[in-house]
C-alpha cells in the first residue's frame, strides 16, 4: 500500500526518491524518504501496527505525534521504546515491532 | 557550563521571535530546541495566516518559518537542536542533554521558555485503537512527510485546527467523512469553516464520538447526538465507515520548565488551563525567566510571535541592553499589534483571560 501523496496543490510533486533511504521493519526493507521520522515511512507502506502493549495485548501506533505520549514506541537497532514519531530514519536501520515493554537485543555496530 | 546572555527554549514561532529581538539588542543568544529542525509548529501550516499585513497575514506559516530562521541566522544566532532542556535551576541554568548522551549546563543572565503545548486527548471506547490520533500528528504526516494516515477521517472538533487540518487532509487527497462539534455552534473562522463546507464535509453540531471500533485500526466510528445537558440522545448513532479519527479538542501548554523554575502558575481555562503568571513584558514571578507562545496562554501562531518579541526585548532590557524607556516605546508597538489581534468576538475572550494572567502576573513580581 503506497500513502505518499506524491502531488499536493500547495506543496508540489514529491521529489524523486532515488537517493532515498531504506530501513529493515520486521525484516522487509522499506523505502523511506531522507529526514522523515520511522513512523512517516511505517504509514506511507501503510503498516498500521506499531506495538502491543504489555497487558492486553492490544494494537497501538502514532497518536500525539510531538514526542510526548510514547504511544508508538518500537524496539530500533535491539534498543526498545524508540519514539518512532520524532526518531529520523537512517540508512539500515532494524525496527521491530515491540511486545509489551520490549527486549534490549544487540546493535549491528556492537554498541 | 556554557555561559550567554539569553538562552531560548524553543525554536517555534514565539521562540525563534524572542531570540531574533533578544540579538537585535545586542545580547548573545542560545536557542535550543529537542527536534532536529527548528520551527516548531509552523512548517506544517500550509495554510495563508489570518489578521492584518503587519501580522503577515495572507502568508503561509511554511514561509514566515524559513523568514524567521533566515533572521536568525543573519543576527547569528547559535541554535543546539536535539537538546533537550529537562530542567531550570537556581542561578539560571539549565540542564540539558544533547543528542540523547550528551549532559550539558547552561548559564543564562534571562531564560525565555518558548516550550508550546500539547494537544488533548479524548477518551472513548476504542480511541487507543491505531488510526486514532491527534489532529496535529496527521496534519504533521501530511505537510511534513508528505504520508496520508489513512483514506477516510472523521474529524472530533470545530475549531480552527480541526477545520484547518480536515481541509489539509482533503487537499492531501483524503475524505473527509464528517466534523464532529460537541458543542451546539461550530468553533473555528469563518473562512476555514466554510472552505471545509464547500468542500462538502457534513458538520455535526451537538454531537459526539461514542466508539471506534475496528481490529488491528479503526473500521468504523459511532458518532451520537447530544442534548443541552451534554447526555446522549437515545436512538440518533449513526455509524460512519472511517480508518481514521482525528482529535481537535484544544491544547494544554506545556508548563513543566515553569514549575521547575519555580514560577507561580494560575489555572485560566479559556487558554488551556495552568499557565505562569506573567507581566506586560512575558517576565514571570522568576526575575529574569519570561515565557512566551502556548506556554503563556494558548492563542495561535500570529500571537505567539508579537509575545516572543515582546519577551525578546524585556530578556535584553532586564540585562541592559536597553533602558526603561526604550524597552517601554520598542513594547508597545507590539502591544498594539497583540491588541489588534485580540479582538473581535474570538479574541475578546482571549484578551479577558490573558488580562486576568497579566494581573496576576503583576501581583506575583
Amino acid at each position: 500500500m503506497n500513502m505518499r501523496v506524491e502531488d499536493h496543490p500547495i506543496l508540489g510533486v514529491l521529489d524523486n526518491e532515488s537517493d532515498g533511504v531504506r530501513v529493515v521493519v520486521d525484516g522487509e526493507a522499506l523505502q523511506a524518504r531522507p529526514g522523515e521520522v520511522i513512523a512517516a515511512t511505517l504509514m506511507a507502506h501503510g503498516r498500521s501496527v506499531f506495538r502491543y502493549t504489555n497487558r492486553r495485548g492490544e494494537p497501538r501506533n502514532l497518536f500525539c505525534g510531538i514526542g510526548r505520549c510514547t504511544d508508538c514506541v518500537m524496539t530500533v537497532d535491539g534498543i526498545p521504546n524508540v519514539r518512532t514519531c520524532v526518531t529520523v530514519v537512517r540508512d539500515g536501520m532494524v525496527v521491530e515491532t515491540q511486545r509489551g515493554n520490549g527486549a534490549w537485543g544487540r546493535c549491528d555496530d556492537g554498541r | 557550563m556554557t555561559a550567554v546572555d539569553i538562552a531560548v527554549v524553543g525554536a517555534g514561532p514565539a521562540g525563534l521571535s524572542a531570540a531574533i529581538e533578544g540579538a537585535r539588542s545586542g545580547a548573545s543568544v542560545l536557542l535550543l530546541d529537542e527536534n532536529d529542525k527548528p520551527g516548531g509548529q509552523l512548517f506544517k501550516q500550509i495554510h495563508k495566516f489570518f489578521g492584518s499585513r503587519e501580522h503577515r497575514a495572507g502568508t503561509r506559516g511554511i514561509d514566515i518559518g524559513t523568514q524567521l530562521l533566515s533572521e536568525a541566522r543573519e543576527l547569528s544566532i547559535d541554535i543546539w537542536l536535539n537538546a533537550e532542556v529537562c530542567g531550570v535551576y537556581d542561578n539560571n541554568e539549565l540542564a540539558v542533554v544533547v543528542n540523547h548522551s550528551t549532559s550539558k549546563t547552561v548559564r543564562a543572565g534571562a531564560i525565555v521558555l518558548a516550550t508550546g503545548a500539547t494537544e488533548n486527548a479524548v477518551s472513548f471506547p476504542g480511541w487507543t485503537l491505531p488510526g486514532v490520533m491527534s489532529a496535529g500528528a496527521a496534519q504533521t504526516m501530511v505537510n511534513i512527510h508528505r504520508v496520508l494516515p489513512g483514506h477516510r477521517v472523521l474529524m472530533i472538533g470545530s475549531g480552527n485546527v480541526g477545520v484547518i487540518v480536515s481541509y489539509q487532509l482533503l487537499q492531501a487527497g483524503a475524505d473527509v467523512a464528517a466534523i464532529v462539534e460537541a458543542a451546539p455552534s461550530l468553533g473555528g473562522y469563518g473562512v476555514h469553516t466554510a472552505k471545509v463546507r464547500r468542500a462538502g464535509v457534513p458538520f455535526y453540531t451537538s454531537h459526539t464520538v461514542l466508539k471506534a471500533e475496528g481490529a488491528d485500526r479503526v473500521e468504523s466510528a459511532v458518532i451520537v447526538e447530544l442534548d443541552k445537558d451534554w447526555n446522549h440522545v437515545p436512538e440518533t448513532e449513526k455509524t460512519l465507515a472511517v480508518d481514521t479519527i482525528c482529535i481537535a479538542a484544544g491544547l494544554t501548554p506545556l508548563v513543566e520548565l515553569g514549575r521547575s523554575a519555580g514560577c507561580h502558575v494560575v489555572f485560566e481555562p479559556t487558554l488551556g488551563g495552568w499557565i505562569p503568571a506573567h507581566d506586560s513584558y512575558m517576565e514571570t514571578s522568576v526575575p529574569a525567566v519570561f515565557v512566551a507562545g502556548d506556554i503563556a496562554g494558548v492563542e495561535e501562531a500570529s500571537t505567539a510571535m508579537e509575545e516572543g518579541r515582546l519577551a525578546g526585548i524585556g530578556a535584553a532590557a532586564v540585562l541592559g541592553y536597553y533602558g526603561a524607556d526604550e524597552r517601554n516605546a520598542l513594547s508597545q508597538v507590539v502591544w498594539n499589534r497583540l491588541d489588534a489581534l485580540r479582538s473581535g468576538p474570538y479574541g475578546r475572550k482571549r484578551r479577558e483571560a490573558k488580562e486576568v494572567l497579566l494581573r496576576a502576573g503583576e501581583n506575583a513580581t
